[in-house]
């Protein structure tokens, strides 16, 4: 069977299954479309929160992105996993006692202030549109690759799956369809990872083959002998970066920091009965986070030693483009891979100095590694079917978050209080669809800068959702002016550095003008910095946080009596 | 039965920041400290066929977090017990 049939089949086996799950799992009250009526079992929670968490770029670029910068590529598999445990320890327990139902709600109760609401809600949506548009571009692509359908086509398939199940289910149908979902995911990337372990280093488990010898007798290990490759090719060593160290520190803290403070992230911990199953959540979410992030870097450095060896050959001289393997030639047609014959002797030439003649994009490190390897038709099918999934439950997740901050954080609390729990869901639904037309727009006419607005989310995030939130548990006098505050003018900080460096003179964008040598990646650490100082300071020069909410805020510190998501 | 008295209260709370300080302490030292700040000088010890800073970057920090958060779990609800506030 060709690779092209057994695509469809695979990726047809899923679509039924996550839209038989959307029929089961229909919403009837807000607080079943907004928590899932809290009461997703922690295991079952931790798993959706994994495959909310990994989404297209992370399943289909991250090993590629490791594969290229060796070391310095730990900055995203610390920062994407560290920020859990910021997470489990000092925000889910006390969110899920807080007990309602989204991030904002939060924020307005805590500083009594329906400013920081607002504030909040437009940063949560802004976060989540600049997350989703790229979830969508992703549908598209894994669908044109592997379907032969054009990109728009693929989007609009990729639109219609999530309208189903997240504008009929909510969180519900949408916590159940992602558990599903990461089955998908986790069997699609471990399968060839596992393979090509075995084929190069005998060791089942990728993450041991990662340090192991190499299997083809020469008692080299494989991180010894990429080194050595890198280093002969004009790269850094393999196992050493080229970013100053203050910088990776900055990346990491931002990721960390943002990560934990992403609203889609934090509003899973609200779907479980109890506290104590939000601290368990966050473990098991961390576990299947675990599982692709620690089998990401061996892939990486499996798939940068095959490609090496496969273009310049056993002896490093370069190989006959006309003998060349076919996924070479299958992957030039995509134009992710080129070759440029600037010597005229036949033969490709990989290397990170001018005898270069090869561009290879970092994303077929995952997708074309079954083919690399020589894996069975059903492996490649399964990498398609886990990419559309990746994608699909983030952009899922997302889509939940804009339309509850709509219709529950900007229409009931703020704008119509009155509306009744129906009209309410109504609405949710109305801002899902609405939403999902956005995204899918986005996604069929990408505006250019998705990638660097990526720094942005995270940014943000970190420079102003973790501060007031942490503020606002464990500094009980804490007042909404100095949150109000610190949040802007984190914000603010953060947001006018991006800017300027991403859009209005990326040409200036060196580490020499850099401010202390901090890229804009990891800005969001001195924003968080600035957030906390100027709140504190505002705070003091003003009253501090009345004393029903110094009450509250006693209240949500112990968990005897979570009791449930409370609608208002 | 909630807790009994205001002490009790003040008692569960600084218990509960200091697990909360010790296991952060932990997380920072596995990943900033091992992976990043002294990078360098690990690397010079061979840990399984890696360079032991690296392998804390790449690997061994993440197995770290996972376990953080299990110990932060199993100790929160022997505390949650002993004073009395457990949810069951």
């Amino acid at each position: 069977m060709g690779i092209q049939t057994m695509t469809f089949i695979v990726v047809g086996i899923t679509f039924a299954l996550y839209i038989g799950i959307a029929i089961w799992a229909k919403a009837g009250s807000t607080k079943e479309f907004y928590v899932a009526g809290g009461g997703i079992n922690p295991v079952a929670n931790g798993m959706a929160t994994a495959a909310d968490w990994m989404s297209a770029a992370s399943f289909i670029s991250m090993a590629g992105l490791i594969s290229f910068m060796g070391y310095d590529g730990s900055v995203y598999l610390l920062g994407w996993t560290g920020g859990y445990v910021l997470l489990a320890l000092c925000l889910a327990p006390y969110l899920r006692k807080f007990g309602k139902f989204t991030v904002p709600d939060f924020i307005g109760d805590r500083y009594y202030s329906q400013t920081a609401r607002t504030v909040a809600v437009v940063c949560a949506i802004f976060v989540c549109f600049t997350y989703v548009a790229g979830q969508m571009r992703g549908v598209g692509v894994v669908f044109s690759r592997f379907l032969e359908v054009d990109i728009t086509m693929g989007v609009i398939i990729g639109m219609g799956i999530v309208f189903f199940y997240s504008v009929l289910g909510g969180m519900k149908g949408i916590t159940y369809t992602q558990v599903a979902q990461y089955c998908v995911m986790i069997f699609a990337y471990l399968v060839p990872a596992v393979f090509i372990s075995i084929i190069m280093t005998g060791h089942v488990i990728p993450q041991f083959g990662f340090g192991a010898d190499l299997a083809d007798g020469s008692g080299q290990s494989l991180l010894q002998k990429l080194d050595g490759l890198s280093t002969e090719l004009g790269f850094t060593e393999y196992t050493s970066g080229t970013k100053s160290m203050i910088d990776v520190f900055c990346i990491t803290a931002a990721l960390m920091v943002g990560t934990a403070g992403l609203p889609h992230v934090i509003v899973r911990f609200f779907t479980v009965p109890k506290v104590r199953d939000a601290r368990k959540s966050a473990g098991w979410a961390l576990v299947f986070i675990a599982l692709i992030y620690t089998t990401a870097p061996a892939i990486a450095s499996f798939a940068r030693v095959n490609m090496i060896e496969t273009i310049n050959g056993e002896e490093q001289t370069g190989t006959q483009y006309s003998e060349a393997a076919s996924w070479i030639k299958n992957w030039e047609k995509t134009g992710l891979i080129q070759w440029d014959d600037k010597n005229g002797d036949g033969k490709m030439f990989y290397s990170g100095d001018e005898r270069n003649e090869m561009k290879v994009d970092r994303d077929i490190m995952v997708l074309a590694n079954p083919e690399i390897a020589d894996l069975p038709v059903w492996v490649i099918a399964l990498v398609a079917a886990g990419g559309v999934a990746a994608a699909l439950s983030t952009s899922a997740g997302l889509l939940l978050v804009i339309s509850t901050s709509v219709s529950h954080d900007l229409l009931k609390r703020n704008l119509m209080p009155q509306i009744t729990d129906k009209q309410e869901l109504f609405y949710a639904r109305l801002a899902a669809a609405v939403g999902i037309a956005i995204a899918g727009y986005l996604g069929i006419n990408p505006p250019g800068f998705v990638a660097q607005v990526v720094a942005f989310a995270f940014g943000l995030a970190a420079s102003s959702f973790f501060p007031a939130i942490i503020l606002g548990i464990f500094h009980k006098r804490m007042s909404s002016r100095g949150a109000v505050a610190g949040m802007l003018a984190g914000i603010g900080f953060t947001a006018t550095y991006i800017i300027y460096f991403k859009f209005i003179n990326p040409a200036a964008s060196t580490p020499d003008n850099w401010f202390l040598g901090i890229s804009p990646e990891g800005i969001g650490t001195i924003g968080m910095m600035i957030n906390f100082t100027v709140a504190f300071v505002v705070y003091k020069l003003g009253a501090e946080a009345p004393d029903e909410v110094q009450q509250m805020v006693e209240d949500i510190r112990y968990p005897k009596g979570a009791g449930e998501a409370q609608a208002h | 039965m909630a807790f009994q008295s205001e002490e009790q209260k003040t008692a569960y709370w600084r218990r509960n920041i200091r697990l909360m300080l010790t296991l952060l302490a932990v997380w920072f030292g596995v990943s900033f400290g091992c992976g990043i700040l002294l990078v360098d000088v690990l690397n010079q010890i061979p840990f399984f066929g890696f360079k032991l800073g690296f392998w804390f970057a790449q690997q061994g920090a993440i197995y770290v977090f996972v376990a953080l958060i299990f110990v932060y779990v199993v100790k929160m609800n022997q505390l949650d017990k002993e004073f009395n506030v457990s949810e069951e």
